[in-house]
């Protein structure tokens, strides 16, 4: 779904996060997790919606994953909480190259009005081997064309999405 | 003439326990007599039995309607403001989430700041923090307030002058442990539990001694018999004993060690037994499938020896939860007389919707009802076994990983959450605000990295089918184990209740307003608007013998998860419920205690 040079920089990002010693799984294992099922997407636009609502497995397994490991913060639905910023709203400024920045290494904005802290999740299986289906899903929300609450349908688990789930979650 | 300001600064975090002070005089007696004395708030729960009631009647239910308020004071926080202060010999103590300061007012010099504390924490701690940087507030004995901050550090400060006597780290939160729990203060010893269920923390119950800040014991909640403190023989569930290994041969293999069982909720104490009451959270993860067996004593009610910390009995209400049904909600500590017999009782409404009223003696199980009609995971509870009987339609490790079981009630935060019941001796009704949502949740496969989340599961939550309110504040009887009385509000109600002697309870909600209603029936009788939503405690005292209520303002928690959010009706296989007006719309973020009284 994503271009080679995403593809690199995955693999560039998560290796930074290994040199620290966190982590517990080879980087290659996370350049796996770009499932990339349809090369004709760009990516600007990293999910697709059949006419009748269907969303890709991308974009599916996105919204899962993402009301596991960012919701707690980030609010139901991308909306934000009363100390997690709307990611509904920050996806139509960051771009892709931003986001997984973020995601990998955190980020902190504690000053004498706010204590926010994004946590550095590179070294987290549960996000790396999904972020660009949870990207996909956080970017259809910002684009409006995915509503809020569960897909209503969705395409099938694709064989190479459960082997590279298997090979990147170990 | 003026006081003197003495502010302790973060370098006094980090110095080394003081010397032992023999001679200092029991906590118990200054405690037990405090917290039987209505013109103090002694600790965080009233008093060591929960029951959050005070004889206190200057404000009554004919002239609750003339309240008003009296002062105030800004925490300088913006996150949420769980708990509520404590007032002892004219002094308030009024804590904050995370960075966790503390400040104590004068209350015979208009509230001025005799010292604050405001500790230095590293800010890795806020985002392993699962549901916002709460911290449910401090404790008092033996001339100390206890803080126990985000980071798991537990400071002991002079109640007198915000000197740290000494501190010591509970746990480590590079692994996800917090702390957010108000310590309880019995004897020579100072309790705490700890959190991060959600990132695979094994959770335990530690004693402190008051004066050194040494370990007295230790008890976790999963594992071998010797580190739970537990003994094979002695310790019983229903009146039989547990046997040996019996944590190690409920999970698969090692999976114990990163098993939860947390301890996040509030601590009860009755002196007479000298027994400890609390429950333990959510088995980790939330994929039930990941773990099979009985998960135990995740979701458990244990009753400890003070002394000694031995289990004298155990109880798990949600053998291997499937909907994080944490079991960490107050233990209310009464007698009432059962069949013409009067029954040292234990009551517990619980995170899955069941109203429990146990003898606190023996760990016999008296009443299980659900406390909200639309609680469907099970259909009832079986008093002689204890096991709940499962819906199997709702039962997520029936319906497996990927997925997606619906129409599932209570939701994951329960039918009641932290926020602290009531109890009136007067009317024999437990006051209880509760969370009135259901949910979708699919669990899937997830791998453990050590302080990273350990979740597992795809949650949305919404009304239920064909209501709008989120919450209800309810009366309920805990011997019929029926409710007595519902009032429903529009968003789930996050604050702990206070009853009086005046025959008015009061309440917080989520949109910002203090309530007070009348005790026998439930009429409201008084609203003021906070400056933000209430999710702390409601409490009362007086001072030069005028009472007070007081309580903090500060929206956040899991309730601001959905703060800009709302609920909609669209949720699959639920039709219309029609929008729901999201929290935002009401209220903004802002730490406040707003303090009321009559006029002259």
């Amino acid at each position: 779904m994503f271009p080679y040079r995403s593809f690199l920089t995955v693999a560039a990002l998560c290796g930074g996060s290994f040199a620290l010693g966190a982590a517990l799984i080879a980087p290659a294992a996370f350049g796996t997790a770009a499932t990339p099922t349809d090369g004709a997407e760009s990516e600007e636009k990293p999910y697709s919606i059949a006419e009748d609502g269907t969303v890709d497995w991308a974009t599916y397994n996105g919204y899962r994953r993402y009301n596991s490991v960012c919701f707690q913060c980030h609010g139901p639905d991308g909306l934000g909480s009363t100390f997690a910023p709307a990611l509904v709203e920050s996806l139509k400024v960051i771009p892709y190259e931003q986001f997984l920045e973020i995601v990998v290494n955190g980020r902190e904005n504690v000053t004498t009005a706010t204590e926010s802290k994004m946590p550095a999740l590179g070294a987290d299986p549960n996000v790396m081997c999904y972020i660009n289906d949870i990207y996909a899903y956080l970017k259809a929300r910002s684009d409006g064309a995915v509503g809020r609450g569960r897909p209503a349908k969705h395409q099938d688990k694709p064989p190479e999405a459960a082997e590279a789930e298997d090979a990147c979650m170990g | 003439m003026p006081r003197s300001l003495l502010t302790s600064g973060s370098s006094l975090a980090f110095v080394i326990a003081m010397a032992a002070c023999p001679g200092v005089a029991s906590a118990n007696e200054e405690l037990l007599r405090l917290q039987q004395d209505p013109n103090q708030w002694v600790m965080p729960t009233g008093d060591y039995a929960n029951t959050r009631y005070s004889a206190l009647d200057q404000i009554n239910k004919d002239n609750v309607g003339d309240l008003r308020v009296d002062w105030t004071f800004s925490t300088g926080v913006l996150r949420g403001h769980e708990g509520g202060p404590l007032i002892i010999d004219g002094v308030m103590y009024v804590h904050t989430p995370f960075p966790n300061n503390v400040y104590a007012l004068d209350l015979n010099n208009d509230g001025q700041i005799l010292w604050s504390y405001k500790p230095t924490q590293d800010p890795d701690v806020i985002p392993v923090m699962c549901c916002d940087t709460v911290n449910r507030g401090v404790a008092y004995g033996d001339g100390m307030i206890f803080l126990h901050q985000a980071d798991t550090t537990l400071v002991a400060l002079d109640a007198k002058t915000g000197e740290v006597k000494w501190s010591v780290k509970d746990g480590d939160p590079t692994k996800g442990e917090t702390g957010t729990s108000a310590p309880m203060v019995v004897k020579d010893k100072v309790i705490i539990g700890n959190s991060g269920g959600e990132f695979g923390v094994r959770g335990k119950v530690t004693a402190y001694n008051t004066q050194t800040g040494e370990i007295a014991w230790r008890a976790y909640s999963v594992g071998p018999d010797d580190e739970m403190l537990v003994d094979p023989q002695q310790t019983t569930e229903l009146g039989k004993p547990i046997g040996e290994n019996s944590s190690l041969n409920s999970w698969e293999g090692d999976q114990w060690q990163i098993g939860g069982g947390t301890t996040w909720g509030w601590l009860s104490y009755d002196p007479e037994l000298n027994l400890v009451y609390y429950g333990t959270g959510n088995p980790s993860t939330w994929n039930p499938v990941q773990r099979p067996g009985d998960n135990k004593w995740s979701m458990t009610i244990f009753a400890r020896d003070a002394d000694t910390g031995m289990a004298k009995w155990v109880y798990q209400m949600t053998p291997h939860d499937e909907w994080d049904y944490d079991g960490v909600n107050e233990m209310d500590l009464f007698d009432r007389p059962i069949n013409g017999q009067e029954r040292k009782l234990l009551v517990h409404m619980d995170r899955n919707g069941f109203g429990y009223t146990l003898d606190r003696e023996t760990g016999e199980l008296l009443v299980a009802e659900k406390f909200d009609p639309v609680v469907n995971w099970a259909t009832r509870v079986d008093i002689e076994t204890g096991k709940p009987e499962r819906d199997p339609r709702y039962s997520t490790e029936a319906n497996g990983e990927d997925v997606n079981t619906t129409g599932v009630c209570p939701a994951a935060l329960g039918s009641k959450d932290q926020q602290p019941a009531a109890y009136s001796p007067q009317t024999g009704l437990l006051y209880v605000p509760t969370n009135h949502v259901c949910m979708d949740y699919e669990p899937y496969q997830v791998a453990y990295t050590a302080g990273q989340p350990y979740v597992g599961a795809t949650l949305s939550m919404y009304p239920p089918e064909g209501e709008d309110n989120l919450g209800n504040f309810i009366a309920w009887d805990p011997v019929a184990g029926e409710i007595k009385w519902s009032i429903p509000e529009p968003f789930s109600v996050w604050s702990g209740a206070l009853a009086t002697a005046g025959d008015v309870v009061f309440y917080g909600t989520l949109e910002g307003y203090l309530k007070a209603v009348d005790a026998q029936t439930g009429e409201e009788l008084y609203s003021f608007k906070t400056p933000s939503g209430i999710i702390g405690n409601v409490t009362t005292y007086t001072h030069n013998r005028k009472q007070y209520i007081a309580v903090l303002s500060g929206v956040g928690g899991w309730a601001g998860i959905g703060m800009a959010a709302g609920l909609t009706g669209d949720t699959e296989g639920l039709g219309a419920v029609g929008a729901y007006k999201s929290l935002d719309q009401y209220t903004q973020l802002g730490g406040t205690l707003t303090v009321f009284s009559l006029p002259d």
